[in-house]
């Protein structure tokens, strides 16, 4: 009954190997952890991974909750989005706000990009892990975003302390995963680590994900700020003496807190045309953010920082 | 560029249908420090256009901040990620790196090229499908290169480009380039490693990476991209019969019963009849199930979940094989293993090692030779330090289904964990299973521990004393086993010093010696404990590994760790032995608490402080222990 394997299914396409390693951690992760965590952030690569997770544990439910670290200056677009999701798929949502930081009043206007996501996105994030006492973190990062994430490993351990030494890193080998820890250790899981861009948007259509409206091109009302397109997205974006909002048709690459996210102008409306505009684009991903900006190597220093 | 131009709609659906089939390959680069390892990368990122606008601004910046080639762009730059790395000029880890062509997307694993090279490179090899393995023109086949080909052999792979680079600073010279590579066959011929394909390079300047440069006319072979994707993929693989490791108990209610896990060899259909490995009972197979409908058939590499037509019992570690060329079972195999951590390898320790899904306990027992990676040269050891490389025989605490390594990546390849830190300490490729393994089974007794120690009226347990040379744990074990007997209790005490005039006068002082000892006595004590008696061991037992690997053997409730704890400094000054005196003159080696560490338990069941209370009553606070333990309640 061994037969030859060339009359039977072709060789995997990208793509197809791609999403089985990347169910293949996700699976690990729930075996190997006690109390796991999928983080929700509501853009794409949130989208690929729950997507992905789903498949992984069909025909039972998800079995883990999502949570999500709100700063409050999401998108309404996101919130809107991030409801309708869990409501369509039955799952269970935590969002955890650091009420300090609100108590503090801190905001991306007064207190800088760097303060603000480090209040309310870097700390938060410990303050959610440490309250529910999750042990283990999955989430949609990439290590083609930025170069300090290039060696980070799949499972990546992080010390009581949230802290991440990328001196001292576990060596991964195969797909053979050290998921042992100690008690108050944990670990961030990335089985998206070897996607790029360009494949999430490939499986984005290939799948049919659904997918925050934002990604596509509409008009909406922006201010030129640095070079940066910032979206009005409520009353609180404080429009300097004569600045006025204008309509744009824009997009967006990535989604944060909408003060910090800068827009791109763009007639892209559909998964294929975005496609397309990335095939001509000249600019990487992580430039309409505006926290990376902040200082050479930057999210290195947020990482060891616990940044996720 | 190409990049610059909008395309039409009509060829970006050209586009995605053929990008969406694409293939993926998967390789790894080798080069020592200044070979330009980091520059070829970059060059391929660059080239292929994964390079965007403002990383290139940001490149402009680094390059004159840190650059090596003055005003011009640096493209080892582009891969050198982190800050620190940056100023020494060198990449400290293993770092992915991805780019696509038309007809591929690539995964490139970069590693060092200094002393952590052998950690790292094994790391990025284990999963690469070819080898990259740069040479400087100038420099011809060196120590390194040697060493690299080695390494990229011993983890599986068949492939390789040997990229002759920097052809600029020899003048395009072809004799330079043959010469080389004449060279470079002679060894890869010795090792095995027969697909090598020659490319002479200029990654600095672009020659032969992506375009075929007008400055080598000589040279009528493929550029390395070219090359790259065209490589054949692994079809062995597919060919080989059907493995599926499981990962998961897919559970949802108890009509479905799922089991869930990446397929790592040939393929399956509903229908074709299973063995569960390692209980052997046999199943056919009824559904492949996926959120997007069942399978008619499921091939390496995919994940899947299959369902039986028995209710068969299945769990996390067991191995769905084909019944008609089911893989062995065994305990017991040889294996190389790659030292992965800065605290050495110990033969007779006991780790935990991690195959496919399934995590055992492992022992290392006889260390075969070590291979020196630089001459090939087996040389006897007791030890491996971090970056050896040994072949060895491991024995599990339970048998495993496993291939041997050349065959199957994902159902030879292993990792060692310490059982204290968690650090993923070796790993390791299994070549066969030893037969010893087919041939000892337990023998299943109808008389057993529980009888024998109820016929004794009491538990049968073991009190293990650990402590510095002179803490007083011959005293307090001399006065446990005088207050048990004059009970009536069945006892029998082992101790450090008679144990080593018998049973382990073979072993001296050095660590791989300790471990032993202690193993050793462990094993005899759980025979005893299994006889039904009262165990006391009264050994210094420095080490918590072997501690715990002790501890390992008995069941809950029955091993006693009893921490004499007596200051380095109190013991030395009594010196009942002269043996301190004796080490601090150098006149005895490896003696704990001079120059052999002692790791206090963390978490004894008692601990008893000798400063403050005298040998009677240490004993007396231990016998009203076992009391309350229930060990001694029964008379």
């Amino acid at each position: 009954m061994t037969r030859e394997g060339s009359a039977r299914e072709a060789q995997l396409s990208h793509l197809e190997r791609l999403e089985a390693e990347s169910i293949h951690i996700i699976r690990e992760a729930i075996a190997e952890c006690e109390k796991p965590v999928m983080l929700y952030s509501i853009g794409k690569d949130s989208a690929v991974l729950l997507h992905l997770a789903i498949k992984a544990f069909f025909p039972a439910p998800l079995p883990l909750p999502l949570l999500h670290v709100d700063t409050t200056w999401k998108f309404r677009d996101m919130y809107a989005f991030r409801d309708a999701t869990v409501r369509r798929l039955g799952l269970e949502l935590i969002v955890h706000v650091n009420q300090e930081g609100i108590a503090r009043g801190i905001n991306p206007f007064t207190h800088g990009s760097q303060l603000h996501t480090d209040v309310m996105k870097t700390q938060a994030l410990r303050q959610a892990l440490d309250r529910h006492g999750f042990d283990a973190a999955l989430g949609g990062a990439r290590r083609d975003e930025e170069k300090s994430r290039a060696k980070e490993r799949i499972f990546s351990f992080r010390s009581a302390q949230h802290r991440w030494d990328p001196r001292a890193q576990r060596p991964e080998l195969w797909s053979l995963y050290n998921a042992r820890k100690r008690a108050g250790e944990s670990f961030r899981v990335f089985p998206l680590s070897n996607w790029t861009e360009l494949d999430v948007w490939q499986y984005i259509r290939r799948e049919a994900i659904p997918l925050v409206p934002l990604y596509f091109a509409a008009e909406r009302p922006v201010v030129e700020r640095d070079g940066a397109l910032i979206m009005v997205d409520d009353e609180r974006l404080p429009l300097a003496p004569g600045e006025r909002p204008m309509a744009r048709k824009v997009r967006f690459r990535t989604l944060g807190c909408y003060p910090l996210t800068g827009a791109i102008e763009s007639e892209a409306d559909t998964v294929e045309a975005v496609i397309a505009e990335m095939l001509a684009t000249r600019s990487s991903e992580r430039a309409g953010r505006v926290i990376d900006h902040d200082a050479a190597a930057s999210m290195e220093t947020k990482k060891l920082e616990g940044y996720f | 560029m190409a990049r610059a131009r909008l395309p039409a709609a009509a060829e970006v659906a050209a586009w995605l249908e053929a990008h969406e089939r694409k293939s993926l390959l998967r390789f790894i680069t080798c080069g020592s420090v200044d070979d330009g390892k980091s520059t070829l990368i970059g060059r391929l990122l660059y080239e292929t256009q994964m390079v965007f606008d403002d990383q290139l601004a940001a490149l402009g910046e680094d390059s004159r901040r840190f650059g090596t080639r003055g005003a011009e762009l640096d493209m080892a730059l582009l891969v050198d990620g982190l800050q620190a790395e940056r100023e020494q000029g060198i990449t400290i880890d293993v770092a992915y790196r991805y780019f696509a062509t038309a007809r591929r997307k690539f995964i490139v694993a970069d590693t060092p090229g200094h002393e952590q090279y052998t950690r790292n490179m094994v790391t990025g090899a284990s999963n690469a499908d070819l080898a990259v393995i740069l040479i400087d023109a100038r420099k011809g086949v060196l120590t390194q290169t040697r060493r690299h080909s080695y390494l990229v052999r011993l983890l599986g792979i068949r492939q390789a480009v040997l990229a002759v680079n920097k052809m600029d600073l020899v003048g395009y010279a072809r004799e330079r380039f043959e010469s080389i590579v004449a060279d470079y066959r002679a060894f890869a011929g010795r090792i095995g490693l027969d697909a090598v394909t020659p490319i002479p390079l200029s990654a600095a300047l672009g020659e032969n990476v992506t375009r075929a440069g007008g400055a080598m006319p000589w040279y009528a072979g493929p550029t390395l991209l070219a090359h790259l994707e065209a490589a054949p993929g692994d079809a062995r693989l597919a060919a080989a019969p059907f493995r599926l490791p499981v990962q998961w108990v897919n559970r949802p209610n108890a009509d479905f019963r799922g089991f869930a896990g990446q397929i790592a060899s040939g393929s399956v259909r509903p229908g074709e009849r299973v063995r569960i490995l390692p209980s052997g009972r046999e199943a056919r197979v009824a559904r492949l199930v996926t959120a997007d409908g069942d399978l008619t058939e499921a091939a390496a590499g995919r994940s899947v979940t299959v369902t039986l037509d028995a209710e068969i019992d299945v769990g996390r570690g067991d191995l769905i094989a084909a019944a008609d060329a089911a893989p062995e079972v065994a305990d017991q195999f040889e294996a190389t293993i790659v030292w992965l951590h800065e605290e050495p390898m110990l033969q007779g320790r006991a780790y935990l090692m991690k195959s496919g899904a399934r995590t055992v306990a492992a022992t290392v027992t006889p260390l075969k030779h070590r291979i020196n990676v630089d001459t090939l040269e087996h040389t006897a050891a007791e030890r491996l330090e971090l970056n050896d490389i040994g072949v060895c025989e491991v024995e599990l605490d339970q048998p495993i289904a496993f291939e041997p390594y050349e065959r199957n990546r994902a159902l030879g390849g292993f990792i060692l964990i310490d059982r204290i830190t968690n650090a993923t300490v070796g790993a390791g490729l299994i070549h066969f299973a030893l037969r010893r393994s087919h041939n000892i089974h337990w023998q299943a007794l109808d008389v057993d521990k529980q009888l024998r120690a109820r016929q004794k009226g009491q538990r049968a347990c073991v009190l293990w004393l650990t402590g510095l040379s002179g803490a007083g744990k011959s005293s307090i074990a001399n006065r446990i086993e005088k207050q048990l007997a004059a009970q009536g209790r069945h006892t029998y005490l082992l101790d450090g010093d008679n144990v080593r005039h018998g049973l382990n006068k073979d072993l001296g002082f050095a660590a791989q010696d300790r471990v032993e000892n202690i193993r050793r006595v462990a094993e005899v004590a759980r025979l005893m404990v299994d006889a039904g008696l009262i165990v006391l061991v009264s050994f210094i037992s420095p080490f918590r590994a072997e501690r715990s690997m002790a501890r390992a053997l008995f069941a809950p409730g029955e091993f006693f760790e009893i921490f004499v704890d007596t200051p380095l400094a109190v013991a030395e000054s009594r010196d009942v032995k002269g043996l301190y005196r004796k080490a601090r003159r150098g006149e005895l080696r490896n003696f704990t608490g001079i120059d052999s560490p002692y790791e206090a338990p963390e978490h004894p069941e008692m601990r008893i402080d000798t400063t403050r209370v005298s040998a009677d009553q240490a004993a007396d606070l231990v016998v009203a222990h076992l009391k309350a333990a229930g060990v001694t309640g029964g008379a």
